[in-house]
């Protein structure tokens, strides 16, 4: 909390003088102004841009989905057509309309901004950094990884100007087999977002293999390489085989092939089986990363070693295993054998052991810890919150039985919506401002980051709570209209929803204000002790002039806070 | 397949590092430690790399196990299209291309460099002619209509939906007499039940019209037809498995699609080559530098293992 308190102080020259003695380099080149011409930054083989990019590139997307769901939220305010009248004439137009912009909202939101979301864009930049390496494995694979994901973002933005897309982000088939909107170009967009998240995984494997500095065994490492190396694994593991499943959903429009189209012989439900494969994995693919990363938030902001360390390890992995034997939870109705229903359910119930065994962990972190409420803490608490609510409800809808009455229900986009969104972007954003200064090299503002953080939580609960409720009531999901009953929940939902909206703008104001006038950012502004808040922010080119050797991340006791520089170090240093 | 590239860009990034003057190896790229490391950074990543690619034909093998499960006499009657003698061919092609992509590495570790050449312009020769005889058999196939899906036209019949329309007909006029419920002739019940795919009524029935038509002597006649390939129309009465089963177009979309995504397989391996004989030919390969070579060996021993699994089930399937 004392960060607030020194921010009316003169702080021009210090952390500069603070970053230049530490820097073994030439003072004040870093890797954002090594070099300046546009090819430096198109080409670059510098884990540091390319994660930088992505997560422009990222946020923009975000935003773009962003724009959808307020959309999707504003014509949800009424059960007569609000917005839509606005783009098209007849009710059938004005419903199809509907339909593309939740499928718009949905797959830019889980296939262009949340599954490469931290790993991609936090993770290539942090990963390399508490290895203590000067690269990941392979940077051209890497450079690849991110233009692959450039040209899925292309194949996306062509669809939305085609006309759109209406078969909902997950591609069901006989549907998709006969939609009359730009199908083919948004499944070749996400066979090659498959590519990139494949590559992404592979690189990260290798490098936490083979990159490892000396003295840092598997069971040193921060639980943020953990959770990635989890990630990775999965990513290289499913993706392939949506990979094949969405090119035979390509030749079964382009060629009637009749592997998922009942009219040609086809089996639709195969491809619900093969989808699933696939995407309850990406599930985790885009929770796990968000855990790896609020173990590091509420750790170092609680400034007291993490509890259960190999516990926490060993639950990644444990998630990630589990995840490939659940995807039959999302077709308990879809009229798979019962038996098979049943051991689908079981291993659902067992997911959430380790989950469990995770937020227990970091509740007794913080249990007698200095907590220090900054931003990113903040997030890291409110994502606590969220994923338990989140998880929870997974069970709920884990039950055969409850299952049946919750299927396709406003309940089912409440409860992927926590675990997605309440916890996947909550982390990301939390993420975000904590290595918000080592990535650009400046300070935002607590105070407008609480505020906006608290905007944002608050929005949420507004938004989806009333959505468990009338999912309960037996509301069902995409539906353009509604019965009158369900309109005070719809519309406490909208203004939720603007909240939420208001949160992230309060967000991305600070956020650019802090890159024009932010205070420099010091070498280790939250006192961190992994290995990347022992380079300067932001760090050199080569990150690390001689490889360091590991440090131990969650040992807080000998680092001193000095509030002249508003900087954690070492005590050997400040006696 | 755009996806394809990077790993060969992984590779080649063992190449990069001349410009970095830190004493090491010119091959040591700068955020390497050592030349062990590198290498076996990049063995590890080509590894994970070939796992992917087994889950892509994993994920096709498994269709075909479904497909087959549900419907064996339709593999039985779509394998006669297929000549057992080219697919022999190729499979020795490609295992010969694999001894000579081994030598090629051996030579590589040694730096013998117009061996390494040699070596690899076999194994890029061997590729060649299995995509030649893959163009032989598949025109072949699109001259007799065997296309994939809808545009399967086999004796003329235009679409899919005509050739169940037809088939509808003709089952019911020959085998009026058999005990087949009406109902089963309906060819467009989707097969909701999930994984357990229920075969069909109709197909069995047929099936055993079928198994009694093989054990009349089919199979000679089956090696007979299968001694003419030359780009004949395939008389249908040649074929033992008795009439067309209604989802005749699925075994041939199931063909097209393993052997299609094997093919560009074959053609990104013989890329692969090219690119390793430039690498040969200027000298880079030696004792202490053969990654390159070395992983895309791996590479194509891997396609030619996919293809020792493809032959036997497509080819010889009975």
């Amino acid at each position: 909390m004392s960060q607030p308190d020194t921010e009316a102080q003169p702080v021009s020259g210090e952390p500069e003088a603070s970053s230049a003695t530490t820097s073994q380099g030439k003072p004040g080149v870093n890797y954002l102004n090594a070099t300046s011409t546009f090819a430096s930054w198109a080409l670059t083989l510098d884990h540091k841009r390319i994660g930088l990019m992505y997560l422009i590139g990222v946020l923009f997307m975000f935003l773009l989905g962003g724009v959808f769901a307020l959309l999707v939220r504003t014509e949800l305010f009424s059960p007569i057509a609000l917005i839509t009248p606005m783009f098209a004439d007849t009710p059938e137009l004005q419903a199809d309309l509907y339909n593309k912009w939740f499928t718009t909202h949905g797959a830019i939101m889980v296939f262009l901004v949340i599954i490469p979301g931290i790993p991609a864009a936090l993770g290539n930049f942090v990963l390399p950094l508490l290895l203590g390496a000067k690269d990941v494995a392979f940077p051209r694979l890497n450079l690849g990884s991110f233009y692959l994901w450039v040209i899925g973002a292309i194949f996306f933005t062509y669809v939305l100007f085609s006309g759109g897309i209406d078969t909902g982000w997950t591609f069901y088939t006989p549907y998709s087999a006969e939609s009359g909107t730009a199908v083919i170009p948004a499944l070749v967009g996400v066979f090659i977002l498959g590519f990139s998240s494949i590559f992404t995984g592979l690189n990260f494997i290798v490098t936490i293999h083979k990159m490892r500095p000396p003295g840092m065994t598997w069971f040193k490492m921060p639980l943020f390489l953990w959770a990635t190396y989890s990630t990775a694994v999965i990513q290289v593991l499913a993706t392939p085989v949506l990979g094949i499943t969405l090119l035979l959903l390509i030749l079964e429009r382009a060629l009637g092939i009749g592997i998922f189209d009942p009219r040609n012989g086809g089996d639709p439900v195969l491809f619900q089986h093969f989808f699933w494969f696939y995407s309850h994995p990406a599930v985790y693919i885009m929770i796990v990363p968000p855990m790896g990363v609020v173990s590091e938030l509420i750790a170092t902001n609680s400034h007291k070693r993490i509890f259960g360390y190999t516990y926490i390890a060993f639950s990644s992995v444990a998630i990630a295993i589990f995840s490939f034997l659940v995807w039959g939870h999302h077709m308990f109705t879809s009229g798979q054998s019962d038996k098979m229903s049943i051991i689908f359910s079981g291993i659902t119930f067992s997911v959430g052991i380790p989950s469990a065994i995770k937020v227990f962990n970091w509740l007794a972190t913080m249990y007698r810890g200095a907590l220090v409420l900054n931003t990113a803490m903040l997030y890291g608490i409110g994502f606590i919150f969220l994923f338990t609510i989140g998880g929870l409800t997974g069970l709920f809808l884990g039950v055969l039985s409850i299952n049946l009455h919750l299927h396709d229900t406003y309940f089912v986009v409440a409860h992927f919506h926590y675990v997605m969104m309440g916890s996947g972007l909550i982390a990301f954003v939390g993420g975000l401002h904590h290595w918000w200064p080592k990535m650009t090299g400046r300070m935002f503002s607590e105070f407008w980051g609480r505020i906006a953080c608290a905007l944002v939580v608050i929005g949420f609960n507004v938004t989806f709570i009333p959505q468990f409720v009338m999912g309960s009531l037996g509301m069902p999901r995409r539906y353009y209209t509604y019965a009158d009953k369900f309109e005070p929940y719809h519309q406490l939902s909208t203004v939720g929803s603007y909240i939420m909206a208001l949160g992230f703008f309060l967000t991305a104001f600070y956020l650019i204000q802090s890159l024009i006038s932010g205070k420099k950012a010091p070498m280790n502004p939250w006192g961190g002790n992994s290995l990347e808040w022992y380079t300067p922010s932001p760090p050199p080119t080569e990150n690390f002039h001689d490889t360091p050797d590991a440090t131990d991340p969650y040992d807080y006791e000998g680092l001193v806070y000095d509030p002249a520089t508003e900087n954690y170090s070492p005590k050997t240093q400040v006696s | 397949m755009s996806g394809e590239k990077p790993p060969q860009d992984a590779t080649e990034d063992a190449g990069h590092g001349d410009d970095h003057g830190h004493g090491h190896s010119p091959y040591q790229a700068h955020h390497f430690d050592t030349m062990k490391q590198q290498f076996e950074a990049g063995k590890l990543g080509m590894w994970l790399f070939l796992a992917t690619e087994v889950l892509l034909f994993g994920g096709l093998f498994c269709f075909y196990t479904i497909f087959k499960a549900a419907d064996p006499e339709l593999f039985e009657w779509g394998h006669h299209f297929l000549d057992k003698r080219w697919g022999a061919t190729n499979t020795m092609v490609l295992l010969f291309s694999s001894l000579t992509m081994a030598l090629a590495v051996r030579e590589a570790q040694l730096g013998r460099k117009n061996r390494i050449l040699f070596y690899l312009t076999v194994t890029f020769l061997c590729g060649a002619g299995f995509m030649g005889i893959k163009y032989i058999e598949y025109s072949k196939k699109f001259h007799e209509g065997l296309f994939p899906g809808k545009y399967f036209a086999y004796e003329n019949v235009i679409d899919a939906e005509e050739v169940r329309d037809r088939q509808a007909e003709e089952d019911l006029l020959a085998h009026a007499d058999l005990e087949i419920p009406p109902a089963g002739v309906v060819t467009e019940t989707p097969k909701a039940q999930g994984l357990v795919l229920q075969p069909k009524r109709p197909p069995q029935g047929l099936a055993r019209v079928a198994e009694e038509d093989d054990h009349g002597g089919g199979h000679g006649e089956d090696d007979a037809s299968s001694d003419h390939p030359e780009g004949l129309k395939i008389d249908p009465s040649h074929l033992p498995a008795g009439p067309r089963p209604h989802n005749a177009h699925v075994f041939f979309s199931i063909y097209f699609c393993l052997t299609g995504l094997h093919g560009i397989h074959v053609l990104i391996g013989m890329g692969v080559m090219v690119w390793l004989m430039i690498l040969a030919a200027k000298g880079r390969f030696g004792p202490g530098y053969f990654t390159p070579v070395d992983l895309g060996g791996l590479y194509w021993h891997l396609v030619d293992l996919i293809w020792i699994y493809l032959f036997p089930l497509l080819y010889l399937v009975e």
